[in-house]
């Protein structure tokens, strides 16, 4: 009882040991409880649903026909058998949809436009990755280096490239548009999605001959080394890379919106732009950072995806895009928190209809997104603006 | 800017002049030419350009008897994008050229079954290497013919390995939602539940990416065996994801699989997987040895699967165009003559072996292959060994031997 008090006066006695552990709870601490929070949240929530309807549902299918399930299965047990791993494939995807949702909700926050083209960013970050990867790999550096330096490079890569073709965008396709009203940009973004998905077609078809990318994680053990948790609930370090990564981008964007001086500038400018310049804000360039940033977290969001799936080809980002998208509204879209919380949910909720689903004949788990989308449409029409979104009066 | 008007005014006139000179040249009844549809760009690109690399080796080579007889022959590939829409928009383009008289394609049935309506309207000829749903010859157009085996005898031919080689007792299978994808899967799941197999389940599937969905009930079920009725790149995408899962079923598939880029998606994971084919591999054909030389030679690559059934569908078509002509005098055969020429190939010599086709257009006789991955290199693909080959007749000429 007497250490924890011991502790914080020895700390209290130095103002820069004050101040460090102050910094240390608000920026670290609280960033990923918040996150753990929403995990548990959306984590337990959609368990308990799953549990309840599987006993529910195990021996008597309450004279519906469809929801009638094969005699040899008792639904509970199946349930209960596949629980942690549902939570796991989750977490997971609910994570890469997060992080993809910050990059449409910053630009939603700042220029109230939806940026189509972001999950084209994050297509190329997966690219970006396989280039580093077979990189590597020719350079016979692939095995040599450790694999924690392996995923950093990808990253890094990916975000940098990522970033920077972002900025080239809105330079190109949004900002001779900034005045125009708010569907022509929308048009724009989709002609840009579609550019840069050809564009990378044609790139590795010219230069390589190639559609399909897989990432060569099969020459790295690491990656797919199992890590056993308890009897039959085990998972490979790729999973956990994905999730540590994103959990180290979400609480590094936390810290950088809310704790820096640009961060600050980025915030004044999605509540009013025109009030933020006249106090000397360069909001042309606030609007250049929130792209970079997005780009980058979408970049890096694309390596992420690409080392969970193995195969990358220039199609892919359509569906998470679209997915991170609908996250980001059921969030609360330019709620930076609300795409953390709608990611995750909408993973949890994914992985919950299709780990049931197929135990229904009548349905299948072609139905998975129905399911999971007309939970959204629910929570839409209670919560128009999304679970944490603010009502804000329209700007005309 | 006058100057950019002026030059766009100069530019598109020069075009429209460009387009009434070609138009006599296209319209000299001396050419004949022969299509080719299959996917040339995205994911199933690999095979859809053997089917191409095939078709334009056996003109290159086998064209001169056509031109003896005074036709110029040429060779027109189309990319149908392994989408039904762009297959139906290119075979519009293709029946209104006069000049084509027959077309050899498709990879996808999902593609060819709405494709080939339009060429039977304008009695165009089509034969298949790759087709091998069903419902493409069991229409009984007089213009659908294919040189391989069909899905029925193909599910029928794996369910039986699997059930007295592999001796499981449960499977689960998944299909692509495509005509061929979920055929084949249907006639695999069928046998096995005639022979007493427990399918724990059916499932169709339009993922690429992530297939956790798909995995987790699997994993759940622990099956003997997964089947996945579709083609390898999406296949080899949830064969790899479901291993690292921790899965440990035997997997297993249709012709689909035949492709070297399963086992460069797929890797590790893919190693041990038996598949179905309706093409042998092209070292099996005592006459195909030249043929593989000439492929490397033409294209420096490996032929892939339905590389020699695409040869072997242009060299009945470069036949029956001779045939026609002769029979027309040495003028210009109609279409309707090229396809009668065609579905009566009798006893044929190609390269993959004999061809006869029955009153549907399927082969008298097809031949159905098992083999098994042997290695993860895509380069060692052509040498997977094969298991077993099964003979079967089509259901017409088993109809008739029944008759007899």
């Amino acid at each position: 009882m007497t250490a924890v008090p011991n502790l914080a006066n020895t700390l209290s006695r130095s103002r820069f040991f004050n101040g460090a552990a102050e910094w240390f709870l608000q920026y670290i601490l609280k960033p990923i409880g918040q996150i753990l929070l929403f995990a548990v949240i959306a984590g337990g929530s959609i368990s308990l649903l799953a549990l309840a309807v599987g006993f529910v549902l195990q021996t008597d299918w309450h004279g519906i026909d469809i929801l009638r399930v094969p005699a040899r299965i008792n639904l509970f047990e199946q349930v209960v058998r596949q629980l942690p791993n549902m939570l796991l494939d989750g977490i997971t995807i609910g994570f890469v949809y997060a992080v993809i949702a910050l990059g449409y909700t910053m630009v939603y926050g700042v220029l109230k436009f939806i940026n189509f083209a972001h999950s084209e960013i994050f297509m190329m970050g997966a690219v970006v990755g396989y280039e580093v990867m077979i990189r590597l790999r020719d350079g016979q550096l692939l095995s040599n280096l450790s694999p924690l330096v392996v995923i950093i490079l990808m990253i890094s890569a990916a975000m940098v490239i990522c970033g920077s073709v972002a900025v080239i965008v809105e330079r190109v396709a949004y900002k001779p548009l900034r005045g125009a009203p708010r569907l022509v940009p929308l048009i724009s973004a989709i002609g840009v999605s579609f550019f840069l998905t050809d564009f990378v077609r044609g790139f590795q078809a010219l230069s390589r001959n190639i559609f399909n990318m897989p990432y060569p994680t099969d020459l790295v053990p690491f990656f797919n080394t199992r890590i056993t948790f308890a009897e039959g609930v085990s998972t490979t370090n790729t999973t956990l890379i994905i999730i540590v990564s994103a959990i180290i981008m979400l609480v590094g964007l936390n810290y950088f919106v809310n704790a820096t001086k640009i961060g600050k500038g980025i915030r004044a400018v999605s509540q009013d732009q025109a009030t933020a310049s006249l106090m000397g804000i360069n909001v042309n360039l606030m609007i250049t950072i929130t792209f970079m940033v997005g780009g980058a977290l979408g970049g890096a969001a694309g390596v992420l995806y690409g080392l969970k799936t193995t195969n990358v080809t220039p199609y892919i980002g359509f569906i998470p895009g679209l997915k991170a998208f609908t996250a980001a509204v059921l969030g609360g879209i330019g709620n930076i928190t609300g795409a953390m919380l709608g990611g995750l949910l909408l993973g949890m909720l994914e992985a919950f209809f299709s780990a049931l689903l197929p135990y229904f004949p009548a349905l299948g788990l072609g139905y998975s997104d129905i399911f999971a989308f007309a939970v959204l449409i629910l929570v839409l029409l209670f919560r128009p603006t999304g679970l944490l979104g603010k009502k804000v009066d329209e700007k005309v | 800017m006058k100057m950019l008007k002026l030059f766009a005014v100069v530019a598109i006139l020069a075009l429209i002049g460009q387009v009434f000179a070609a138009a006599p040249v296209s319209a000299q009844d001396k050419v004949i030419k022969i299509a080719s549809q299959s996917p040339l760009s995205g994911g199933q690109s690999l095979l859809g350009t053997a089917i191409r690399n095939g078709a334009e080796l056996a003109i290159i080579q086998l064209g001169k008897q056509v031109e003896d007889l005074g036709f110029k022959l040429e060779f027109v590939p189309f990319d149908d994008q392994a989408t039904p829409d762009v297959g139906v928009a290119n075979a519009q383009n293709i029946v209104n050229d006069a000049a084509i008289l027959a077309v050899i394609g498709h990879l996808n049935s999902g593609v060819a079954l709405p494709s080939s309506e339009i060429y039977n309207r304008e009695n165009l000829v089509m034969i298949s290497p790759a087709n091998t749903n069903v419902n493409i010859t069991d229409r009984g157009y007089p213009t659908v013919n294919r040189v391989c085996g069909r899905d029925d005898a193909q599910g029928a031919a794996g369910a039986n390995y699997a059930v007295e080689e592999l001796k499981i007792k449960t499977a689960f299978v998944l299909h692509d939602k495509t005509a061929y994808g979920e055929g084949v899967a249907t006639f695999f799941a069928q046998a096995l539940e005639e022979a007493g197999v427990e399918v724990l389940g059916f499932e169709g599937t339009t993922e690429t990416a992530n297939f956790d969905a798909v995995i987790t009930p699997i994993l759940a079920q622990e099956p003997d065996l997964v089947y996945f009725g579709g083609i390898y790149n999406q296949a080899a995408v949830f064969f790899r994801q479901a291993r690292e899962k921790g899965l440990k079923s035997q997997f297993m598939g249709p012709d689909g699989m035949d492709g070297s880029d399963l086992a460069k998606i797929g890797g590790e994971a893919v190693v041990g997987l038996v598949y179905t084919s309706a093409a042998g591999p092209a070292s099996l054909y005592p006459a195909a040895a030249q043929f593989v030389e000439d492929y490397k030679a033409q294209f420096g690559i490996n032929p892939e699967a339905y590389a020699a059934e695409a040869y072997a569908a242009t060299q009945i078509v470069i036949n029956a165009l001779v045939n026609a002509i002769k029979e027309n005098n040495g003028m210009m055969p109609t279409r309707a003559q090229v396809a009668a020429a065609v579905r009566a190939t009798e006893d044929f010599e190609t390269v993959i072996g004999k061809i006869s086709f029955d009153g549907n257009g399927d082969p008298k006789v097809a031949t159905y292959y098992i083999l098994q991955v042997a290695s993860a290199d895509p380069e060692k693909w052509g040498e997977n060994p094969l298991i077993t080959s099964v003979q079967a007749p089509s259901p017409l000429t088993a109809k008739e031997m029944m008759g007899n």
